[in-house]
């Protein structure tokens, strides 16, 4: 017998699953600036510090919207906000 | 007092790894608070910091002109926290220098207190948001110091229109840094938990090492790197167009 905890229970487990789908975007975007930045090395060896430093800047700021998806993922299945 | 093993609502009825647990409850005001695993942590890391710059404190005092030991750590850690705030922000460096620092060195150790068996207590958002508002603080003091009335003006930037999305766009900068610093050690935290939950009690040495290096020396660094950047980042933009 599924009672309707049970079931907001079970669709909170998919709605976190289907949350962290959101790391899709930012694992493009890191690949576009990690291979921006190997090019750019490649062009310039002698600035590789300051290349390497604006790189993680910047993946770092396109990693933020796929840990909103964690932290959405991450309320679903342990603060149970529907519950 | 009484003792417990699980915090208030948020940890109620799961009892894993990563979990901020509630050690000791009392009242304050007819509010039921808690003592967590991250005010412990956080102790710990802050008596472990004080105990160290007491002791480079006295060291400094009688210097010596070729720098060993102590005195080695001490300014290799200054000189570097100076070049990078040197790097970012030029001849204003001076004055931020004291703040960058403090946070940089309390954020990477309690990044990777995760090694030495801790709770990161960044994995909290009570710890990090603090953090984004004191960064906020900053900012917007510098920006009211430097801009005076430009300030306000600034707000209206194409078109007096623009006035709650320039509004949304302050206001999101505390909660993006805190968030991002939050989620990130959190997803280390509870990747690591997974996996001692995972092995079997006799693989629990050695295997996990690998994987400490990444989760918590690594993106530990570099998300205090990145918290340290963006503020002086921020900072930066409010003080040197005039």
């Amino acid at each position: 017998m599924i009672t309707g905890e049970d079931l907001i229970l079970a669709c909170s487990a998919i709605g976190a699953g289907l949350a962290v789908i959101a790391g899709i975007g930012p694992g493009i975007g890191q690949g576009i600036a990690a291979g921006h930045a190997a090019a750019a090395v490649g062009r310039n060896p002698g600035a590789k510090s300051d290349i390497t430093s604006t790189m993680l800047l910047g993946q770092a700021v396109a990693e933020t919207t796929g840990l909103y998806g964690l932290l959405i993922a991450f309320l679903l299945l342990f603060v149970k906000p529907l519950l | 007092m009484e003792l417990v093993s699980t915090a208030g609502a948020a940890a109620a009825g799961n009892d894993m790894g990563f979990m901020i647990k509630g050690l000791i409850r009392y009242e304050l005001f007819g509010q039921e608070l808690w003592i967590t695993t991250t005010h412990v942590c956080m102790l710990i890391i802050d008596v472990v910091l004080i105990l160290f710059f007491l002791a480079v404190k006295k060291k400094m005092k009688t210097p010596d002109d070729v720098p060993q030991g102590l005195q080695n750590v001490a300014e290799i850690i200054v000189e570097m926290l100076d070049n990078m705030v040197k790097g970012s922000l030029g001849s204003n460096a001076g004055k931020f220098a004291n703040y960058i620092g403090c946070i940089f060195i309390f954020i990477l150790i309690s990044n990777i207190s995760g090694v030495f068996g801790l709770r990161p207590p960044t994995a909290d958002y009570g710890v990090t948001l603090p953090l984004g508002l004191l960064s906020f603080c900053i900012i917007q003091f510098n920006n009211i110091k430097h801009n005076k009335l430009g300030a306000a003006k600034a707000l209206l930037d194409p078109i007096p229109l623009f006035l709650p999305v320039n509004i949304i766009g302050e206001v999101a900068v505390p909660i993006s840094l805190s968030l991002r610093l939050f989620g990130n050690v959190l997803s280390g935290t509870v990747m690591m938990a997974l996996v001692y939950g995972l092995l079997p009690i006799f693989l629990r040495f050695g295997i996990p090492s690998v994987l400490h290096v990444y989760f918590d020396l690594f993106a530990g660094a570099i998300q205090t790197y990145v918290f340290c950047m963006l503020t002086m980042t921020y900072v930066n933009d409010k003080i040197s167009d005039a």
